[in-house]
C-alpha cells in the first residue's frame, strides 16, 4: 500500500517537473557580463540578433565584473564581456581563457550635485576624489567588486586617499540603483556614461569630471577555454566572442543609444588595443 | 508620489493593453510558481500526514526542522539549489542552471517546509478520535487518511496558498538559479528587480503591482472552492 502509495506520488513530481520544463533543446551559451551592458540596454539589441546568426540560445547573466570573472575562471560561464583589466588579466594568467579582445570603449565621469559642494568641476579625475575627501562631503560607491568598483578603487589609489568614515557610503548595488541614491542624498559617485545617460531617475546629477584618459572604460571578451570547467561550451563561447568583433556587432554598437540619447553610449574597438584607444581618446 | 500613481497606471495599461511580453512574464511566473506549489503539496502531505499521525523515533526533530524550514531565506535556498546545479556540482550533467526547470526546483524548496508544515498543524487539528471511530467502522488507513483530510481541507488549502503567495513573490532563489534571462527566465519578481535597478522605478512598482492583482486572481479562486457551501 505505502510502496503504491509513493509510486504514485513520484509520477506525479516527473510527470510536473517535465510539464514545467519546456525549456527548448536548442543548445546553449552562458555569457557572463556585468550589469552596464544590460542596465544600458545594449544587450537587449546585440543578443537577440547573434542568436538569429548563430542558431544558439545565449543565457545571458549579468552580474558584477568581479563574479562574471569568477564564473569563467570556474567555466561556469562560456564567454566574459567585462570591464575589470586586472581582474581579466588574472583570469588571463590562470591558463583558462582563450583569447582576450577589446570590444567597446566608453568613458567613466564623476557625478555629483550641481551645487558642487567640494569643487571638483572640471579637475583631474584623482584630484577631484581628493577634494571631494577633503570636504568630507557625501560619496556613494558601489562596494560590489564590479569593474566601477574596482576602477573608483584604483583612482582613490591614485588621490594618495583612504575612502571611509560617514561620507562615504557603499550601497552594494548595480550602477542605476547607486546612481538613484546618490541622486537621493546629493552626493558624489563614479559612473560610467552609458548607465548615467540611460538612467533617467539621476537627472538632478551633472557631470562634473569627464575626458582623458584615465577615465577610458574598456570592455573586453574572453571566451572560456574548454579545460576551465566540466561541460564547458567552448566553442559557443567563442562563436559568441568572434561574432561581437565582426562587422555587424560593431556597427550595431556604434549607433546604440543615438536615437534615444542623442549620443552613443559606446565606441566599438574590435581590433584596437588599449593604446592605441588611449592615442585615438 | 506621482511615481505611485504613475505606477498604476502603467500598471493598469500593461494588462489592459494585452502587451505581450508582459503577458509573457506573467504566464510564465504563474507556472513556475504553481508547479512549484502543486509539487510542495505532493511531497508535503505525506511527510505531513507522517508527522502528524506516524510515530517513530525523531519525530519532533524533524517537526523542528520542517518548522526552521519555513523561515529559510529564498536567497540561501538559492544557494544551496545553485551548487548543486552548477555544472561542477552533483547534478551538473542535467545542464538545468538558468532554465525555467531550476526555478521550479528551487521554488520547490522554498514552498515545501510551508506546506509540510501548515498541514501537519492542520491534520493535528482534527480530533484524533475521529480517525480511531473511522478505522473502528472498517475504514482502510489509506481511507480514513483521506476522511482526515477532507475534514481540514479549509487548513490544508491555506497551506497551499501560504507556499504558494511565498514563491510567487520571492526573487533571491528566481534571480540566481534562473539568472532573469529575457524570454526564458524572467518572472515578474526578477523584472521589478531589473528594473528598479535601471532606475525605472514606476515600471518596477507597476509590475509589482501586477504581481499582487496575479495573486490576487489565484487565491480569489482557491478561497472561493475552499468557502464552497459556506455562508
Amino acid at each position: 500500500m505505502l510502496y503504491r502509495l509513493v509510486q504514485v506520488i513520484a509520477a506525479a513530481v516527473l510527470a510536473l517537473v517535465f510539464a514545467a520544463c519546456g525549456d527548448g533543446d536548442r543548445e546553449s551559451v552562458i555569457l557572463a557580463t556585468t550589469t552596464s551592458t544590460q542596465d544600458s540596454g545594449l544587450l537587449d539589441e546585440l543578443i537577440p540578433a547573434f542568436e538569429r546568426d548563430s542558431g544558439l540560445q545565449v543565457k545571458t547573466i549579468a552580474v558584477g565584473s568581479g563574479e562574471a570573472i569568477e564564473l569563467g575562471a570556474r567555466g561556469e560561464a562560456d564567454v566574459v564581456l567585462a570591464h575589470s583589466p586586472a581582474a581579466e588579466q588574472e583570469l588571463m594568467a590562470a591558463g583558462k581563457a582563450g583569447a582576450r579582445r577589446t570590444v567597446m570603449h566608453n568613458d567613466y565621469v564623476v557625478v555629483g550635485p550641481p551645487g558642487d559642494p567640494a569643487g571638483v568641476r572640471g579637475a583631474q579625475a584623482a584630484r577631484a576624489l581628493a577634494r571631494i575627501a577633503k570636504a568630507k562631503a557625501p560619496f556613494v560607491s558601489r562596494g560590489d567588486k564590479s569593474g566601477t568598483h574596482t576602477f573608483e578603487l584604483g583612482l582613490w589609489e591614485d588621490a594618495g586617499v583612504e575612502p571611509g568614515g560617514g561620507w562615504y557610503q557603499e550601497s552594494g548595488q548595480g550602477m542605476g540603483a547607486t546612481l538613484q541614491i546618490a541622486n537621493d542624498k546629493d552626493a558624489y559617485t563614479i559612473s560610467d556614461r552609458g548607465t548615467y545617460l540611460a538612467t533617467e531617475s539621476a537627472r538632478d546629477l551633472e557631470i562634473l569630471v569627464e575626458g582623458g584618459g584615465e577615465l577610458l572604460n574598456v570592455y573586453h571578451v574572453i571566451d572560456i577555454a574548454e579545460d576551465a570547467g566540466e561541460r564547458v561550451n567552448a566553442e559557443g563561447g567563442k562563436a559568441l566572442a568572434d561574432w561581437l568583433v565582426a562587422p555587424a556587432a560593431q556597427n550595431a554598437i556604434k549607433t546604440f543609444g543615438v536615437e534615444e540619447f542623442g549620443e552613443p553610449l559606446f565606441v566599438p574597438d574590435a581590433g584596437k588595443t588599449v593604446e592605441q584607444i588611449l592615442a585615438g581618446a | 508620489m506621482q511615481v505611485l500613481w504613475d505606477a498604476v497606471t502603467e500598471a493598469f495599461r500593461l494588462l489592459l493593453s494585452g502587451d505581450g511580453e508582459t503577458w509573457e512574464i506573467i504566464a510564465r511566473s504563474l507556472r513556475i510558481s504553481l508547479t512549484a506549489t502543486a509539487l510542495a503539496l505532493v511531497l508535503g502531505l505525506p511527510v505531513s500526514a507522517a508527522l502528524a499521525f506516524g510515530r517513530f523515533p525523531g519525530r519532533r526533530i524533524v517537526l523542528a526542522l520542517v518548522n526552521t524550514g519555513m523561515g529559510v531565506p529564498p536567497v540561501v535556498a538559492g544557494l544551496v539549489i545553485i551548487v548543486l546545479l552548477w555544472r561542477s556540482g552533483p547534478l551538473g550533467a542535467l545542464g538545468l542552471l538558468y532554465t525555467p526547470t531550476a526555478m521550479v526546483i528551487a521554488q520547490t524548496a522554498i514552498a515545501l517546509p510551508l506546506v509540510a508544515g501548515f498541514s501537519t498543524a492542520a491534520l493535528q487539528h482534527v480530533d484524533p478520535d475521529f480517525r480511531v471511530q473511522m478505522q473502528a467502522l472498517g475504514a482502510g488507513r489509506l481511507r480514513s487518511l483521506w476522511t482526515v483530510a477532507a475534514e481540514a481541507r479549509l487548513p490544508l488549502l491555506a497551506a497551499g496558498m501560504a507556499g504558494f503567495g511565498a514563491v510567487i513573490s520571492e526573487v533571491g532563489a528566481a534571480l540566481m538559479v534562473g539568472g532573469n534571462i529575457a524570454g526564458q527566465t524572467r518572472v515578474l519578481t526578477t523584472a521589478a528587480v531589473l528594473e528598479a535597478s535601471k532606475g525605472a522605478f514606476a515600471l518596477a512598482l507597476a509590475l509589482g503591482i501586477i504581481l499582487l492583482v496575479i495573486a490576487f486572481a489565484v487565491n480569489l479562486v482557491v478561497t472561493a472552492v475552499q468557502q464552497h457551501g459556506r455562508a
